[in-house]
Protein backbone atom coordinates (compact mmCIF):
# COMPACT_ATOMS: atom_id res chain seq x y z
CA UNK A 1 0.00 0.00 0.00
CA UNK A 2 1.65 3.62 -0.78
CA UNK A 3 1.08 5.55 2.04
CA UNK A 4 2.85 8.95 0.47
CA UNK A 5 3.33 9.99 -3.00
CA UNK A 6 4.38 13.23 -4.60
CA UNK A 7 3.32 13.75 -8.01
CA UNK A 8 5.87 16.01 -10.24
CA UNK A 9 6.83 17.57 -7.20
CA UNK A 10 8.59 20.60 -8.16
CA UNK A 11 10.28 23.52 -6.11
CA UNK A 12 12.16 26.79 -7.59
CA UNK A 13 14.18 29.29 -5.83
CA UNK A 14 14.30 31.49 -8.50
CA UNK A 15 16.17 30.29 -11.52
CA UNK A 16 17.88 26.96 -9.55
CA UNK A 17 14.83 24.31 -9.43
CA UNK A 18 16.35 22.64 -6.24
CA UNK A 19 13.70 19.79 -6.74
CA UNK A 20 12.30 18.64 -10.61
CA UNK A 21 9.37 16.86 -11.01
CA UNK A 22 9.75 14.56 -8.84
CA UNK A 23 7.49 11.44 -8.30
CA UNK A 24 8.77 9.66 -5.27
CA UNK A 25 6.26 7.46 -3.71
CA UNK A 26 6.36 5.57 0.00
CA UNK A 27 5.56 1.81 0.75
CA UNK A 28 3.67 1.58 3.71
CA UNK A 29 5.81 -0.22 6.78
CA UNK A 30 9.09 -0.11 4.56
CA UNK A 31 12.22 1.28 5.42
CA UNK A 32 13.01 3.51 2.27
CA UNK A 33 16.19 5.43 1.50
CA UNK A 34 16.70 8.33 -0.39
CA UNK A 35 20.19 8.79 -1.87
CA UNK A 36 21.75 11.29 -3.61
CA UNK A 37 25.12 13.41 -4.29
CA UNK A 38 25.06 16.68 -2.19
CA UNK A 39 23.11 18.94 -3.24
CA UNK A 40 20.48 16.63 -5.08
CA UNK A 41 17.28 18.20 -3.18
CA UNK A 42 16.86 15.64 -0.93
CA UNK A 43 16.40 17.49 2.02
CA UNK A 44 14.37 19.99 -0.17
CA UNK A 45 11.75 17.30 -0.84
CA UNK A 46 12.05 16.28 2.92
CA UNK A 47 11.23 20.17 3.78
CA UNK A 48 8.34 20.14 0.76
CA UNK A 49 6.62 16.89 2.27
CA UNK A 50 6.61 18.15 5.80
CA UNK A 51 5.26 21.53 5.00
CA UNK A 52 8.56 23.43 6.66
CA UNK A 53 8.61 24.63 2.56
CA UNK A 54 5.78 25.00 0.06
CA UNK A 55 6.30 23.28 -3.61
CA UNK A 56 5.98 25.51 -6.29
CA UNK A 57 3.99 22.65 -8.42
CA UNK A 58 2.92 19.20 -7.60
CA UNK A 59 1.13 17.28 -5.50
CA UNK A 60 2.26 15.54 -2.26
CA UNK A 61 -0.42 12.89 -1.37
CA UNK A 62 -0.29 11.36 2.14
CA UNK A 63 -3.10 8.47 2.28
CA UNK A 64 -4.67 9.70 -0.68
CA UNK A 65 -5.32 12.99 0.51
CA UNK A 66 -4.09 16.17 -1.29
CA UNK A 67 -1.53 17.59 2.13
CA UNK A 68 0.18 20.43 -0.57
CA UNK A 69 1.15 23.26 1.37
CA UNK A 70 -0.26 22.36 4.77
CA UNK A 71 0.90 24.26 7.60
CA UNK A 72 4.11 21.69 9.34
CA UNK A 73 2.35 21.68 12.20
CA UNK A 74 -1.09 20.60 10.38
CA UNK A 75 1.37 17.68 9.07
CA UNK A 76 2.98 16.48 11.63
CA UNK A 77 -0.32 16.12 13.48
CA UNK A 78 -2.28 13.88 10.55
CA UNK A 79 0.94 11.63 10.88
CA UNK A 80 4.11 12.43 9.80
CA UNK A 81 7.01 13.55 12.16
CA UNK A 82 10.82 13.96 10.96
CA UNK A 83 13.87 15.02 12.49
CA UNK A 84 16.75 17.01 11.23
CA UNK A 85 19.81 16.90 9.18
CA UNK A 86 21.45 19.61 11.88
CA UNK A 87 20.16 18.77 15.14
CA UNK A 88 17.29 21.01 16.02
CA UNK A 89 16.69 20.49 19.73
CA UNK A 90 15.11 22.14 22.63
CA UNK A 91 18.53 23.41 23.70
CA UNK A 92 17.65 24.57 27.00
CA UNK A 93 15.14 22.35 27.82
CA UNK A 94 15.24 18.53 29.48
CA UNK A 95 15.68 15.93 27.63
CA UNK A 96 12.20 14.77 29.05
CA UNK A 97 10.60 17.98 27.98
CA UNK A 98 12.11 17.83 24.38
CA UNK A 99 10.13 14.50 24.14
CA UNK A 100 7.25 16.14 25.91
CA UNK A 101 6.41 18.96 23.48
CA UNK A 102 6.42 16.22 20.78
CA UNK A 103 2.97 15.09 22.76
CA UNK A 104 1.78 18.33 22.82
CA UNK A 105 -1.10 18.07 20.18
CA UNK A 106 -2.49 15.14 21.96
CA UNK A 107 -3.60 16.65 24.88
CA UNK A 108 -6.23 19.77 25.37
CA UNK A 109 -8.14 18.83 22.84
CA UNK A 110 -11.40 19.18 24.62
CA UNK A 111 -10.46 22.64 24.87
CA UNK A 112 -12.89 23.31 22.04
CA UNK A 113 -15.90 21.11 23.44
CA UNK A 114 -17.58 21.96 26.72
CA UNK A 115 -15.44 24.66 27.58
CA UNK A 116 -17.46 25.22 30.23
CA UNK A 117 -17.40 21.91 32.18
CA UNK A 118 -13.51 22.36 31.32
CA UNK A 119 -13.28 25.87 33.33
CA UNK A 120 -14.55 24.40 36.51
CA UNK A 121 -12.06 20.81 36.17
CA UNK A 122 -9.45 22.25 34.48
CA UNK A 123 -6.59 22.20 37.20
CA UNK A 124 -7.43 18.14 37.83
CA UNK A 125 -7.73 17.78 34.17
CA UNK A 126 -4.46 20.20 33.44
CA UNK A 127 -2.59 18.03 36.41
CA UNK A 128 -3.56 14.42 34.94
CA UNK A 129 -3.24 15.68 31.65
CA UNK A 130 0.12 16.62 32.22
CA UNK A 131 1.04 13.00 34.18
CA UNK A 132 -0.08 11.23 30.95
CA UNK A 133 2.13 13.32 28.60
CA UNK A 134 4.94 12.70 31.14
CA UNK A 135 4.78 8.98 31.52
CA UNK A 136 4.18 8.46 27.52
CA UNK A 137 7.43 10.57 27.31
CA UNK A 138 9.32 8.50 30.03
CA UNK A 139 8.06 5.36 28.12
CA UNK A 140 9.83 6.87 24.91
CA UNK A 141 13.23 7.43 27.13
CA UNK A 142 13.10 3.95 27.86
CA UNK A 143 12.87 3.04 24.48
CA UNK A 144 16.41 4.32 23.86
CA UNK A 145 17.60 3.45 27.03
CA UNK A 146 17.69 7.35 28.06
CA UNK A 147 15.77 6.76 31.10
CA UNK A 148 18.24 8.19 33.37
CA UNK A 149 19.15 11.31 31.88
CA UNK A 150 15.62 12.81 31.79
CA UNK A 151 16.65 16.37 33.59
CA UNK A 152 19.80 16.45 31.89
CA UNK A 153 19.39 20.03 29.87
CA UNK A 154 19.43 18.68 26.20
CA UNK A 155 22.35 20.79 25.29
CA UNK A 156 24.23 18.68 27.43
CA UNK A 157 24.50 15.26 25.91
CA UNK A 158 26.65 13.55 23.90
CA UNK A 159 26.38 13.99 20.36
CA UNK A 160 24.89 10.57 19.18
CA UNK A 161 22.19 10.82 21.98
CA UNK A 162 20.80 14.07 20.78
CA UNK A 163 20.83 12.44 17.44
CA UNK A 164 18.72 9.60 19.29
CA UNK A 165 16.84 12.51 21.16
CA UNK A 166 15.31 14.01 18.27
CA UNK A 167 14.04 10.60 16.84
CA UNK A 168 12.23 9.80 20.13
CA UNK A 169 11.14 13.61 20.58
CA UNK A 170 9.56 12.98 16.59
CA UNK A 171 8.20 9.18 17.67
CA UNK A 172 6.54 10.99 20.33
CA UNK A 173 4.21 12.47 18.30
CA UNK A 174 2.79 8.85 17.27
CA UNK A 175 3.73 8.88 13.56
CA UNK A 176 2.54 7.00 10.64
CA UNK A 177 5.68 8.10 8.84
CA UNK A 178 8.83 9.20 10.29
CA UNK A 179 11.66 11.22 7.98
CA UNK A 180 15.33 10.86 8.90
CA UNK A 181 17.39 13.34 7.66
CA UNK A 182 20.98 11.67 7.88
CA UNK A 183 20.23 10.37 11.02
CA UNK A 184 23.91 8.57 11.20
CA UNK A 185 25.99 12.02 10.04
CA UNK A 186 28.95 12.12 12.58
CA UNK A 187 28.45 8.93 14.11
CA UNK A 188 31.19 6.29 14.43
CA UNK A 189 30.95 3.03 13.28
CA UNK A 190 29.57 1.53 16.98
CA UNK A 191 27.00 4.19 17.15
CA UNK A 192 25.98 3.52 13.38
CA UNK A 193 25.23 -0.15 14.14
CA UNK A 194 23.75 0.87 17.25
CA UNK A 195 21.47 3.37 15.53
CA UNK A 196 20.45 0.85 12.42
CA UNK A 197 19.47 -1.69 15.12
CA UNK A 198 16.96 1.11 16.64
CA UNK A 199 15.42 1.99 13.05
CA UNK A 200 14.73 -1.65 13.05
CA UNK A 201 12.89 -2.07 16.11
CA UNK A 202 10.74 1.07 15.09
CA UNK A 203 9.88 -0.21 11.51
CA UNK A 204 8.69 -3.13 13.65
CA UNK A 205 6.29 -0.80 15.53
CA UNK A 206 4.37 -0.42 12.21
CA UNK A 207 6.12 3.08 11.62
CA UNK A 208 7.39 3.91 8.07
CA UNK A 209 10.60 5.21 7.60
CA UNK A 210 12.16 7.39 5.01
CA UNK A 211 15.65 8.45 5.13
CA UNK A 212 18.41 10.38 4.05
CA UNK A 213 21.55 8.61 3.88
CA UNK A 214 25.46 8.87 2.36
CA UNK A 215 26.46 6.23 5.22
CA UNK A 216 26.18 3.33 2.05
CA UNK A 217 26.43 0.42 4.46
CA UNK A 218 23.67 1.47 6.80
CA UNK A 219 21.97 2.47 3.62
CA UNK A 220 22.33 -1.00 1.77
CA UNK A 221 21.77 -2.81 4.68
CA UNK A 222 18.56 -1.81 5.93
CA UNK A 223 16.46 -0.19 3.12
CA UNK A 224 13.70 -2.11 1.26
CA UNK A 225 13.99 0.10 -1.44
CA UNK A 226 15.67 3.28 -2.49
CA UNK A 227 15.44 6.27 -4.66
CA UNK A 228 17.93 8.16 -6.31
CA UNK A 229 17.72 11.82 -6.94
CA UNK A 230 20.62 13.77 -8.67
CA UNK A 231 20.28 17.42 -9.69
CA UNK A 232 16.97 17.78 -8.29
CA UNK A 233 15.64 14.46 -10.56
CA UNK A 234 14.95 11.43 -9.93
CA UNK A 235 17.39 9.02 -11.35
CA UNK A 236 16.36 5.59 -10.51
CA UNK A 237 14.11 3.70 -7.34
CA UNK A 238 14.56 -0.28 -6.75
CA UNK A 239 15.72 -2.53 -4.21
CA UNK A 240 19.51 -2.03 -2.76
CA UNK A 241 20.47 -4.97 -5.02
CA UNK A 242 18.85 -3.26 -8.29
CA UNK A 243 20.62 0.65 -7.12
CA UNK A 244 23.98 -0.78 -6.57
CA UNK A 245 24.40 -2.04 -10.60
CA UNK A 246 22.13 0.68 -12.04
CA UNK A 247 24.68 2.35 -14.32
CA UNK A 248 23.09 5.61 -14.18
CA UNK A 249 23.71 5.89 -10.26
CA UNK A 250 27.37 4.89 -10.63
CA UNK A 251 27.71 7.11 -13.06
CA UNK A 252 26.34 10.35 -10.82
CA UNK A 253 28.37 8.93 -7.82
CA UNK A 254 31.26 8.26 -9.39
CA UNK A 255 31.52 9.30 -12.73
CA UNK A 256 31.41 8.03 -16.71
CA UNK A 257 34.05 5.52 -17.22
CA UNK A 258 36.35 6.88 -20.18
CA UNK A 259 36.08 5.08 -23.29
CA UNK B 1 11.14 59.13 53.86
CA UNK B 2 9.40 56.17 54.90
CA UNK B 3 6.54 57.56 52.82
CA UNK B 4 9.03 58.17 50.01
CA UNK B 5 10.19 54.28 50.44
CA UNK B 6 6.04 53.39 50.48
CA UNK B 7 5.74 55.12 47.33
CA UNK B 8 9.01 53.04 45.43
CA UNK B 9 6.82 50.01 46.69
CA UNK B 10 3.75 50.78 45.19
CA UNK B 11 5.55 51.97 41.52
CA UNK B 12 7.42 48.55 41.69
CA UNK B 13 4.09 46.62 42.32
CA UNK B 14 2.80 48.38 39.32
CA UNK B 15 6.01 48.15 37.26
CA UNK B 16 6.06 44.45 37.99
CA UNK B 17 2.90 43.57 36.61
CA UNK B 18 4.10 45.39 33.27
CA UNK B 19 7.69 43.28 33.78
CA UNK B 20 5.65 39.89 34.05
CA UNK B 21 3.92 40.36 30.94
CA UNK B 22 7.14 41.26 29.17
CA UNK B 23 8.69 38.18 30.65
CA UNK B 24 6.04 35.61 29.24
CA UNK B 25 6.67 38.19 25.68
CA UNK B 26 10.29 38.14 25.65
CA UNK B 27 11.70 35.85 28.43
CA UNK B 28 9.40 32.69 27.50
CA UNK B 29 8.58 33.75 24.11
CA UNK B 30 11.66 35.06 22.69
CA UNK B 31 10.00 37.81 21.51
CA UNK B 32 11.97 41.29 21.96
CA UNK B 33 9.05 43.48 22.03
CA UNK B 34 8.73 47.22 23.03
CA UNK B 35 5.47 47.81 23.29
CA UNK B 36 4.60 47.81 27.29
CA UNK B 37 4.09 51.71 27.88
CA UNK B 38 1.70 51.61 24.66
CA UNK B 39 -0.37 49.04 26.64
CA UNK B 40 0.20 50.38 29.63
CA UNK B 41 -1.50 53.85 28.24
CA UNK B 42 -4.26 52.32 26.22
CA UNK B 43 -5.18 50.97 30.18
CA UNK B 44 -4.42 54.56 31.63
CA UNK B 45 -6.81 56.59 29.47
CA UNK B 46 -9.60 53.80 29.36
CA UNK B 47 -9.52 54.38 33.28
CA UNK B 48 -9.07 57.77 33.48
CA UNK B 49 -11.96 58.77 30.21
CA UNK B 50 -14.32 55.93 31.48
CA UNK B 51 -14.05 57.62 35.08
CA UNK B 52 -14.32 61.27 34.82
CA UNK B 53 -16.12 61.46 31.58
CA UNK B 54 -18.29 58.90 31.85
CA UNK B 55 -18.68 58.49 35.65
CA UNK B 56 -17.62 54.93 35.86
CA UNK B 57 -16.08 53.53 38.96
CA UNK B 58 -12.53 52.44 39.08
CA UNK B 59 -14.13 48.45 39.54
CA UNK B 60 -15.60 48.81 36.47
CA UNK B 61 -12.94 50.16 33.81
CA UNK B 62 -10.60 47.27 34.80
CA UNK B 63 -11.95 44.78 32.36
CA UNK B 64 -12.32 47.15 29.59
CA UNK B 65 -8.41 48.60 30.44
CA UNK B 66 -7.88 44.53 30.53
CA UNK B 67 -9.89 44.04 27.25
CA UNK B 68 -8.96 46.86 25.47
CA UNK B 69 -4.95 46.34 26.03
CA UNK B 70 -5.78 42.68 25.02
CA UNK B 71 -7.35 43.99 21.60
CA UNK B 72 -4.85 45.88 20.56
CA UNK B 73 -2.14 43.50 21.66
CA UNK B 74 -4.04 40.92 19.33
CA UNK B 75 -3.66 43.68 16.80
CA UNK B 76 0.01 44.99 16.80
CA UNK B 77 0.38 41.12 17.20
CA UNK B 78 -0.81 39.39 14.51
CA UNK B 79 0.99 41.64 11.95
CA UNK B 80 4.66 42.00 13.72
CA UNK B 81 5.13 38.90 14.91
CA UNK B 82 6.30 37.77 11.65
CA UNK B 83 9.28 39.72 12.44
CA UNK B 84 12.34 38.39 14.26
CA UNK B 85 14.88 40.21 16.94
CA UNK B 86 15.80 43.86 16.47
CA UNK B 87 13.26 44.33 13.61
CA UNK B 88 10.64 43.14 15.63
CA UNK B 89 11.82 45.81 18.80
CA UNK B 90 11.87 48.33 16.18
CA UNK B 91 8.09 48.03 14.94
CA UNK B 92 7.27 46.99 18.23
CA UNK B 93 8.27 50.17 19.47
CA UNK B 94 6.94 52.06 16.73
CA UNK B 95 3.68 51.21 18.17
CA UNK B 96 4.41 52.73 21.42
CA UNK B 97 5.24 55.84 19.86
CA UNK B 98 2.15 55.86 17.97
CA UNK B 99 -0.34 55.89 20.88
CA UNK B 100 1.53 58.36 22.60
CA UNK B 101 1.52 60.45 20.18
CA UNK B 102 -2.26 59.96 19.47
CA UNK B 103 -2.96 60.59 22.82
CA UNK B 104 -1.19 63.64 22.69
CA UNK B 105 -3.10 65.03 19.96
CA UNK B 106 -6.54 63.54 20.15
CA UNK B 107 -7.59 66.46 22.37
CA UNK B 108 -11.56 66.01 21.99
CA UNK B 109 -10.85 62.93 23.90
CA UNK B 110 -7.87 62.65 26.08
CA UNK B 111 -7.27 66.51 26.57
CA UNK B 112 -4.03 67.02 24.52
CA UNK B 113 -0.50 67.39 26.73
CA UNK B 114 -2.80 68.87 29.37
CA UNK B 115 -3.99 65.08 30.31
CA UNK B 116 -6.88 64.44 32.22
CA UNK B 117 -7.27 65.29 36.02
CA UNK B 118 -9.45 64.82 39.19
CA UNK B 119 -9.88 60.46 38.58
CA UNK B 120 -11.51 59.54 41.28
CA UNK B 121 -9.75 57.46 43.97
CA UNK B 122 -10.87 53.84 43.84
CA UNK B 123 -13.87 52.92 46.27
CA UNK B 124 -14.23 48.82 47.35
CA UNK B 125 -17.36 48.31 50.03
CA UNK B 126 -17.70 51.85 50.87
CA UNK B 127 -14.22 52.02 51.94
CA UNK B 128 -11.76 54.53 50.14
CA UNK B 129 -8.54 53.74 48.73
CA UNK B 130 -6.79 56.98 49.01
CA UNK B 131 -3.45 57.00 47.20
CA UNK B 132 -2.29 59.67 49.64
CA UNK B 133 -2.38 57.00 52.55
CA UNK B 134 -0.40 54.54 50.85
CA UNK B 135 -0.94 51.54 52.34
CA UNK B 136 -4.33 50.48 52.02
CA UNK B 137 -3.00 51.73 48.51
CA UNK B 138 0.27 49.09 48.32
CA UNK B 139 -2.18 46.45 49.68
CA UNK B 140 -4.47 46.69 46.62
CA UNK B 141 -1.70 46.85 44.07
CA UNK B 142 0.36 43.70 45.64
CA UNK B 143 -3.24 41.57 45.49
CA UNK B 144 -3.43 42.25 41.67
CA UNK B 145 0.55 41.84 41.82
CA UNK B 146 0.15 38.03 43.78
CA UNK B 147 -2.99 37.13 41.18
CA UNK B 148 -0.94 38.10 38.44
CA UNK B 149 1.67 35.95 39.32
CA UNK B 150 0.02 33.24 40.40
CA UNK B 151 -1.63 32.81 37.05
CA UNK B 152 1.36 33.38 34.81
CA UNK B 153 3.27 30.87 36.98
CA UNK B 154 0.54 28.17 36.11
CA UNK B 155 0.36 28.92 32.99
CA UNK B 156 4.35 29.04 31.99
CA UNK B 157 4.38 25.54 34.16
CA UNK B 158 1.01 24.17 31.54
CA UNK B 159 1.59 22.65 28.09
CA UNK B 160 1.59 26.49 26.63
CA UNK B 161 4.56 27.40 29.03
CA UNK B 162 6.49 24.23 27.31
CA UNK B 163 5.09 24.80 23.86
CA UNK B 164 6.19 28.77 24.13
CA UNK B 165 9.49 28.05 25.22
CA UNK B 166 9.62 25.60 22.76
CA UNK B 167 8.64 28.24 20.05
CA UNK B 168 11.89 30.98 21.54
CA UNK B 169 14.33 27.26 21.08
CA UNK B 170 13.51 26.81 17.89
CA UNK B 171 10.92 27.83 15.64
CA UNK B 172 11.29 25.26 12.66
CA UNK B 173 11.47 22.21 15.23
CA UNK B 174 8.63 23.46 17.58
CA UNK B 175 6.41 23.41 14.04
CA UNK B 176 7.09 20.00 12.78
CA UNK B 177 6.28 18.76 16.58
CA UNK B 178 2.65 19.99 15.87
CA UNK B 179 3.01 23.21 17.83
CA UNK B 180 1.39 26.13 15.71
CA UNK B 181 3.77 29.23 16.48
CA UNK B 182 1.20 31.64 15.76
CA UNK B 183 -0.99 30.84 17.64
CA UNK B 184 1.19 30.57 20.67
CA UNK B 185 3.40 33.77 20.08
CA UNK B 186 0.13 36.05 19.63
CA UNK B 187 -1.26 34.37 22.91
CA UNK B 188 2.08 35.61 25.06
CA UNK B 189 1.75 38.35 22.73
CA UNK B 190 -2.27 39.02 24.31
CA UNK B 191 -1.58 38.55 27.82
CA UNK B 192 1.82 40.44 27.87
CA UNK B 193 -0.37 43.95 26.93
CA UNK B 194 -3.30 42.78 28.75
CA UNK B 195 -1.33 42.79 32.44
CA UNK B 196 0.91 46.10 31.49
CA UNK B 197 -3.08 47.47 30.47
CA UNK B 198 -4.37 46.68 33.99
CA UNK B 199 -1.09 48.38 35.18
CA UNK B 200 -1.87 51.23 33.61
CA UNK B 201 -5.25 51.75 34.84
CA UNK B 202 -4.05 51.08 38.23
CA UNK B 203 -1.31 53.70 37.56
CA UNK B 204 -4.41 56.07 36.47
CA UNK B 205 -6.14 55.74 39.98
CA UNK B 206 -2.87 56.28 41.76
CA UNK B 207 -1.37 58.93 40.41
CA UNK B 208 -5.27 60.79 39.93
CA UNK B 209 -4.34 62.03 36.96
CA UNK B 210 -2.54 61.17 33.47
CA UNK B 211 -1.05 63.12 30.88
CA UNK B 212 0.77 61.69 27.41
CA UNK B 213 4.53 62.59 29.09
CA UNK B 214 4.30 59.50 31.21
CA UNK B 215 4.24 56.96 28.69
CA UNK B 216 7.17 57.55 26.82
CA UNK B 217 9.59 55.08 25.35
CA UNK B 218 11.82 54.54 28.49
CA UNK B 219 8.71 53.00 29.81
CA UNK B 220 9.21 50.60 27.32
CA UNK B 221 12.98 50.26 28.10
CA UNK B 222 12.59 50.34 31.97
CA UNK B 223 10.29 47.52 31.94
CA UNK B 224 12.61 45.32 29.66
CA UNK B 225 15.43 45.90 31.74
CA UNK B 226 13.65 44.47 34.66
CA UNK B 227 13.12 41.62 32.90
CA UNK B 228 16.60 41.51 31.65
CA UNK B 229 18.25 42.02 35.04
CA UNK B 230 16.06 39.07 36.97
CA UNK B 231 16.55 36.63 35.06
CA UNK B 232 14.55 35.89 31.82
CA UNK B 233 11.51 33.30 31.76
CA UNK B 234 11.60 33.38 35.54
CA UNK B 235 8.12 35.29 37.06
CA UNK B 236 9.63 35.84 40.65
CA UNK B 237 12.78 37.09 38.71
CA UNK B 238 10.50 40.11 36.99
CA UNK B 239 9.22 41.12 40.21
CA UNK B 240 12.64 41.69 41.76
CA UNK B 241 13.84 43.40 38.91
CA UNK B 242 11.02 45.64 38.92
CA UNK B 243 11.83 46.46 42.53
CA UNK B 244 15.93 46.92 41.61
CA UNK B 245 15.06 49.49 38.74
CA UNK B 246 12.58 51.24 40.74
CA UNK B 247 14.65 51.86 43.77
CA UNK B 248 17.60 52.68 41.72
CA UNK B 249 15.85 55.23 39.68
CA UNK B 250 14.62 57.11 42.87
CA UNK B 251 18.24 56.47 44.18
CA UNK B 252 19.02 60.26 44.07
CA UNK B 253 15.87 61.36 46.17
CA UNK B 254 16.28 58.50 48.40
CA UNK B 255 19.68 59.36 49.57
CA UNK B 256 18.35 63.11 49.54
CA UNK B 257 21.33 63.61 46.72
CA UNK B 258 18.56 64.90 44.03
CA UNK B 259 20.30 68.43 44.57
CA UNK B 260 23.89 67.41 43.32
CA UNK B 261 23.04 64.00 41.42
CA UNK B 262 21.23 65.21 37.77
CA UNK B 263 18.60 63.43 36.52
CA UNK B 264 20.06 62.04 33.62
CA UNK B 265 22.15 59.57 36.27
CA UNK B 266 19.88 57.04 36.83
CA UNK B 267 20.00 56.30 32.89
CA UNK B 268 23.95 55.72 33.02
CA UNK B 269 23.33 53.84 36.50
CA UNK B 270 20.94 51.73 34.27
CA UNK B 271 23.27 51.60 31.39
CA UNK B 272 25.87 50.74 33.65
CA UNK B 273 24.64 47.63 35.75
CA UNK B 274 23.40 46.12 32.03
CA UNK B 275 26.99 46.11 30.71
CA UNK B 276 27.96 44.48 34.43
CA UNK B 277 25.34 42.04 34.33
CA UNK B 278 26.16 40.78 30.96
CA UNK B 279 29.51 40.21 31.23
CA UNK B 280 28.79 38.51 34.77
CA UNK B 281 25.66 37.28 34.62
CA UNK B 282 24.35 37.11 31.36
CA UNK B 283 21.16 34.55 32.86
CA UNK B 284 20.50 37.25 35.54
CA UNK B 285 20.05 37.55 38.77
CA UNK B 286 18.37 34.65 39.57
CA UNK B 287 18.27 32.84 35.84
CA UNK B 288 15.78 31.06 34.17
CA UNK B 289 13.50 28.89 36.09
CA UNK B 290 13.79 25.27 34.59
CA UNK B 291 11.39 22.27 36.29
CA UNK B 292 12.61 19.14 37.32
CA UNK B 293 10.32 15.80 36.68
CA UNK B 294 10.99 13.00 39.31
CA UNK B 295 7.94 10.75 38.61
CA UNK B 296 4.74 11.22 38.65
CA UNK B 297 4.61 12.67 42.12
CA UNK B 298 6.99 15.50 41.35
CA UNK B 299 5.39 16.40 38.36
CA UNK B 300 1.98 16.89 40.05
CA UNK B 301 3.97 19.05 42.43
CA UNK B 302 5.12 21.04 39.09
CA UNK B 303 1.41 21.75 38.35
CA UNK B 304 0.63 23.12 41.77
CA UNK B 305 1.26 27.13 41.06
Amino acid sequence: MILLETEALTRAYGGVIAVNKVDFSVEGGLITGLIGPNGAGKTTLFNNITGLDTPSSGKVLFNQKDITGFPAHTICRMGIARTFQNIRLFKELTVVENVMIGRHFKTGKSETKGRFFNAINSYIRLKAEEEQIYERASDWLDFFDMGSMKNELAKNLPYGRQRELEIARALATDPKLLFLDEPAAGMNPQETDHLMATIRKIRDLGITIVLIEHDMKLVMNICDTITVLNYGQKLAQGTPRQIKHDPSVIEAYLGKEEE
Amino acid sequence: MFNFFLLILIYSGIYALMALGQNIITGYGGMLSLTQAGFFAIGSYATAILTTRFGWSFWGTLPVAFLLSALFGLLIGLPTLRLKGDYLAIATLGFGEIVRNVLNNWDSLTNGPMGIQKIPMPILFGYTINPYKKYAFLIMIFIFVLIAYLLFQRLARSRMGRALTAVREDEIAAQAMGINITKYKVYAFILGASVAGIAGSLQATFTLSVTPGTYTFMVSVMVLCMVVLGGMGNFKASILGAFIIQLISYFPQLTGLSGSIPAQFQQILFGLILVVMMIWRPQGILGRETRRYGGAAGNGKGGAQ
